[in-house]
């Protein structure tokens, strides 16, 4: 089905890993579409009343109906454009595809997040230990593939994007040793693969303003103790 | 072959409810297997030991955890009874949407108006109500979420309402007064078998939960 800019429309905020996730699915299945980069501390009308729920982005709206939430809108591109498929179809490998991603939402991303970005020593702590059991779960879920999907990447590579990334950064910046090659040497492998896609690498931010960004908001949080 | 469907659940938990409302749907035969989560089973800690929670499916040995994603694969593959799922991507996006939003805001925030007191408690209050508030708002004039059938949304929603005795006892309010075109929608639903038979009993649940504050509050002694 041929889509111009004008029915296709992604909210986002460059910087953000869930937008990035939702990018990477449409380069890979060539979907076209108009970017509407988002100044999230000043929120526009447009995604007020595309998100009324959350107010955040990512938000995708095809033909002027908007949907919310990266990995629900994930299942949505993949089930309207069907080339370069990112789910298995066989149902239990679906269901495990889901399972991880979820995992990643909900186990590692808010724990690698907050073992940086928290002011309370311990609270830091507490995350750094629950980040890194979250990705030896990865770590041995991985094995030997060379995407969580398989031969290409699917589902659960673009929701670890962060991981591949985001984690790098935010860690460089607090000096954790979080995810390291020694760590973690089968999802370090992994990392490179991913990001050094042809599809991933034109999705991805560019490195220092990003870093920049987290510096920043690091530092405000660290001076403010 | 014959499938062999085993569900690790705890009767009064919401999510297991999910579970079970879908295999009633499509008619599936399975074990059932009451944990206790104060001494979980082997075979819970070895079927999910990334979260070690239930509802756990296991269909022929393979184990699928979240109920979500457990009421998806049930969807998936006995396909040919009673769709859960709407047909149509942006119908089934906006289920999934909001079955996210329950799972991200009810049990948090309940657990919010439960174990505090005050103004704390009072917040807590204030807010499940005001989440119950929008999912009235969304259900609009429709019999059910799904339209005219029974759908993932009503699915994912209405095993709470065996919790909603537990809310209202604990908050002091009523949920027919708050919210009386969600409590409609509830009645409809609670006339499909599959879903009264499977339905926990409410004061029950609530009494489950009274025992389990007890317990919260001596070993907080």
């Amino acid at each position: 089905m041929a889509s111009n800019q004008e029915e296709v429309k992604l909210l986002g905020a460059t910087g953000s890993p869930f937008v990035c996730r939702v990018q990477i699915a449409l380069k890979l299945k060539g979907v076209e579409y108009k970017f509407i980069e988002e100044n999230l501390r000043n929120k526009s009308e447009l995604l007020l009343k595309y998100n009324p729920v959350h107010k955040k982005v990512p938000v995708f709206v095809h033909n002027e109906k908007p949907i919310a939430e990266s990995l629900v809108i994930l299942e949505y591109i993949e089930e309207t454009w069907k080339g370069n498929p990112i789910l298995p179809t066989d149902p239990y490998q679906r269901a495990l595809a889901r399972f991880w991603s979820k995992f990643i939402d909900d186990k590692v991303v808010t724990a690698a997040w907050k073992s940086v970005f928290t002011a309370d020593e311990k609270e830091r702590e507490k995350n750094i230990q629950e980040s890194f059991e979250a990705l030896q779960f990865l770590e041995n879920e991985l094995k030997d593939k060379k995407f969580f999907g398989g031969e290409e990447f699917g589902f659960v590579d673009i929701t670890a994007v962060f991981i591949a990334f985001w984690i790098p950064m935010i860690q460089e910046i607090a000096g954790l040793q979080l995810f390291t090659a020694e760590k973690f040497p089968k999802l370090y492998k992994w990392s490179q693969e991913f990001l050094n896609h042809p599809v991933v690498k034109e999705c991805l931010p560019p490195r220092d303003p990003v870093f920049a960004f987290f510096k920043g908001l690091y530092q405000s949080l660290t001076a403010s103790k | 072959m014959a499938d062999e469907v085993v569900l690790l659940d705890v009767w009064a938990s919401m999510f297991g409810m999910r579970v079970r409302i879908a295999l009633a749907e499509k008619g599936v035969e399975y074990e059932y297997k009451e944990e206790n989560l104060r001494n979980k089973s082997d075979l819970l800690l070895q079927m999910n030991p990334c979260h070690k929670k239930i509802p756990v499916l296991i269909h022929n040995g393979k184990p699928i955890c979240e109920s979500a994603i457990i009421v998806q694969y049930i969807d998936e593959v006995w396909k040919d009874k009673a769709p859960i799922l709407p047909s149509d991507p942006y119908e089934r996006a906006q289920a999934r949407f909001w079955v996210d939003y329950i799972d991200k805001k009810v049990y948090d925030t309940w657990r919010k108006m439960w174990l505090s007191e005050g103004e704390e408690h009072e917040a807590g209050k204030k807010e499940l109500i005001s989440i119950f508030k929008l999912l009235e708002e969304t259900l609009g004039d429709k019999s059910f979420y799904g339209g005219d059938t029974f759908g993932f949304l009503d699915l994912g929603l209405i095993p709470f309402y065996t919790w909603f005795y537990t809310f209202e006892t604990f908050g002091n309010f009523k949920m027919e007064t708050e919210c009386p075109k969600l409590m409609d929608w509830v009645k409809r639903c609670m006339q499909k078998k599959t879903v009264s038979k499977t339905l926990a009993d409410e004061k029950k649940v609530y009494e489950d939960v009274l025992g389990m504050l007890k317990a919260i509050r001596e070993s907080n002694h």
